[in-house]
């Protein structure tokens, strides 16, 4: 008997793990001394202790501080860090361009890479050329990814900018506030389709071609077919890509950001995680800074509940 | 409701594989054809040519009178059973059903009866809202039939339908395919490996080797006059016998017996027997040396050798036998064919004046 079709996402298999241990008894390791469990998992609770724990801690603690700029003092200023973050109204502008900037660059990204893996999946001939030449932009990194945008959207030898004056756009990347968030998002839309590719391709790699054979027979056109059953075969893939992306789009677009913002003159768009580093490190206000960060972990924690709780309960997996 | 036609058939992949050449066949209105062969023999090719889900690189497939050759598979007006289902396991059984109809804008209350009667006919009803992986493996295949029954397609094309299933539903389901298809009278194209499949459900086989049509013809009629070797050996269980014999003074010799009259030169011949047609004799016949026996419970099957060519021979369950037996078989029941090409010879056996049987 075949099983139905099965589309891999990852959480599927982490919520089976929690939600239901019982129901598959995998191999249960008895030790002979108690010691012995916690000296295999110490490296990794170590791990997380030193780089997220104790952070965490760290950034919470001194978000009710203000701390001297040359570390001589702090002193505990309550929520006034928090107050004066989210009353700034340079604060509020920054968060809505960070919202516009990762909706785009999630809706983008993920779009792009379905529509080049629906594309590379019907490709028959020289599918491996076309798949590598797709994902290998995945191998570069952030920093790289932001210099060559730079070069791309260069003022006197950019493409890009070149083909916008094609249009009469004179396009001031560095300079004009749109202009450099149009770049933005470019270069980090261009950096994430190939991990949306990437998974994609392989969701619609698992959809059994005698479904697809089905769909043939029932339906003639083809975006029917997408519509109806491609594309819900494929809502685990995307629903775990959703998360990612949003991810992605907040945090991991720091390198490229830094590069292309960095030392340039006037007002540029940033994201709310530039803020933080910029208050913090350049600014050396470590107090604000950490009352930022404290109040981004709490949105993307919400975010990615929300998410789970109101678009998963609507994903099919197989 | 329609005719199919197929004319001078073929496929060709590309790097020349040949996997189906020259086929020609007529099938006629709401009958049952069972395409049957070994694994490789191009029958699943056939089916999907004919449903369209591979090109047709050489002749014209005809449906109700429409050349098709160069039709989407939804413009075919055919519908499919594949082996594995193939039910897209997000919708529920009534979408299954229902989706392919939405697609040719049929108006819905016409939508939901059609879903009505399939789900009645198929006692799929208690069913309707549950999704294919709440299904048994049985219940999978029928929905996947009703999903072909609503469309009321002038052709139904079943692609190997029961490999899936354990031997006991495979029977059941057999049945219910063939009144099912009987009842509304749609032409049926159906592949499958199994002979026996094959046997019970065709109003005519097709047997098929190597991309070529052996022979058509009713069940009986295959399996009482196989046209060559290979359907002789392909058709009924156990296997016919093939054993080398030759023809000699217009005597059919096998072991130095005579076997009965036979017209013809002096040649080497396949001669084909099946087990059944075998009897256990006192004396005289076939020296038969037993190898191996098989007990079914209902009869036996005792393997063996005739010199030193295997033979197997069906026979009742009983007393012990003997190493050594004597077998008969009634000149009429004997089927010689080529030695080299395997096809039919045109000769039949005759009773000998003086044999021995």
């Amino acid at each position: 008997m075949t099983a139905s079709p099965v589309v891999p996402s990852p959480f599927l298999r982490l919520r089976q793990w929690w939600t239901r241990p019982s129901a598959h008894p995998a191999k249960v390791a008895q030790f002979d001394r108690p010691l012995a469990p916690w000296l295999f998992v110490a490296p990794q609770l170590l791990i997380v202790a030193i780089f997220f724990y104790w952070p965490s801690v760290q950034a919470v603690t001194s978000s009710f501080y203000l701390e001297d700029p040359f570390g001589f003092g702090a002193a505990f200023v309550g929520l006034d860090n928090y107050r004066e973050a989210l009353s700034s109204t340079e604060y509020r502008n920054i968060a809505g361009f960070t919202a516009l900037f990762a909706a785009t660059v999630t809706a983008l990204s993920l779009g792009l890479g379905l529509l080049l893996a629906v594309k590379a999946d019907a490709v028959m001939r020289g599918a491996g050329a076309y798949k590598t030449a797709l994902i290998s932009v995945y191998a570069i990194a952030p920093p790289v990814v932001g210099l060559i945008g730079m070069m791309m959207f260069d003022m006197h030898i950019g493409p890009f900018t070149k083909a916008a004056a094609l249009f009469g756009w004179e396009m001031r990347v560095g300079i004009d506030y749109r202009d450099t968030a149009v770049a933005l998002i470019t270069v980090a839309v261009w950096k994430q389709i190939p991990y949306n590719f990437i998974f994609f391709l392989s969701g619609l790699q698992a959809v059994p071609s005698s479904v697809r054979e089905a769909a043939l027979i029932d339906a003639r056109s083809g975006w029917r077919r997408f519509r109806d059953v491609t594309l819900p075969l494929l809502a685990p893939t995307g629903f775990f890509l959703l998360v990612i992306n949003i991810t992605y789009a907040l945090f991991d677009t720091f390198g490229i950001i830094d590069v292309m913002v960095k030392d340039k003159p006037a007002n540029n768009p940033i994201t709310l995680v530039y803020k933080v580093y910029l208050d913090g490190f350049k600014g050396n206000d470590i107090g604000g800074s950490s009352a930022q960060s404290v109040i981004l972990m709490v949105v993307v924690a919400a975010l990615t509940v929300a998410q789970f709780r109101l678009i998963e309960r609507r994903v099919h997996y197989g | 409701m329609a005719e199919i036609l197929l004319e001078h058939v073929g496929k060709t992949y590309p790097g020349g594989t040949q996997a189906v050449s020259d086929v020609s066949l007529s099938v006629a209105d709401g009958e049952f054809i069972v395409l049957v062969g070994p694994s490789g023999c191009g029958k699943s090719t056939l089916l999907r040519m004919v449903a369209g889900l591979e090109d047709i690189s050489a002749g014209t497939v005809t449906i109700g009178g429409r050349v098709v050759n160069r039709l989407e598979p939804a413009e075919r007006d055919i519908a499919m059973v594949f082996q594995n289902y193939a039910l897209y396991p997000h919708m529920t059984v009534r979408e299954n059903m229902s989706w392919g109809l939405k697609n040719r804008r049929i108006p819905k209350d016409e939508i939901a009866a059609r879903v009505e009667e399939a789900a009645r006919m198929l006692e799929l009803h208690p069913y309707l809202d549950r999704k294919p992986r709440a299904l048994s493996g049985g219940q999978r295949q029928r929905v996947a039939m009703g999903r072909a029954i609503v469309r009321q397609p002038a052709a139904f094309l079943f692609d190997e339908p029961l490999s899936n299933l354990d031997a006991k539903l495979r029977v059941t389901m057999r049945g219910e395919i063939l009144k099912l298809q009987k009842r509304l009278g749609t032409t049926a194209l159906y592949v499958t490996h199994d002979q026996l499949e094959a046997m019970t459900l065709a109003d005519r086989l097709v047997v098929l080797n190597g991309g070529q049509i052996e022979q058509v013809g009713r069940p009986l009629e295959v399996y009482h006059r196989p046209a060559s070797t290979f359907v002789a050996a392909f058709i009924g269980a156990p296997a016919m016998n093939l054993l080398d014999a030759r023809i000699e003074a217009g005597h059919l010799r096998l072991a130095g017996v005579d076997l009965g009259r036979v017209e013809g030169e002096a040649r080497a011949v396949t001669l084909g027997i099946r087990a059944e047609d075998l009897q256990l004799l006192q004396s005289g016949g076939l020296p038969f040396r037993i190898d191996v026996i098989e007990e079914l419970g209902a009869g036996r099957v005792v393997h063996g050798f005739v010199e030193d060519q295997p033979l197997c021979v069906s026979l009742p369950s009983g007393a012990e036998l003997p190493a050594q037996l004597h077998l008969g078989v009634a000149p009429e029941a004997l089927h010689l064919f080529d030695a080299i090409t395997g096809k039919r010879l045109p000769q039949s056996v005759h009773r000998s004046a003086k044999v021995r049987a």
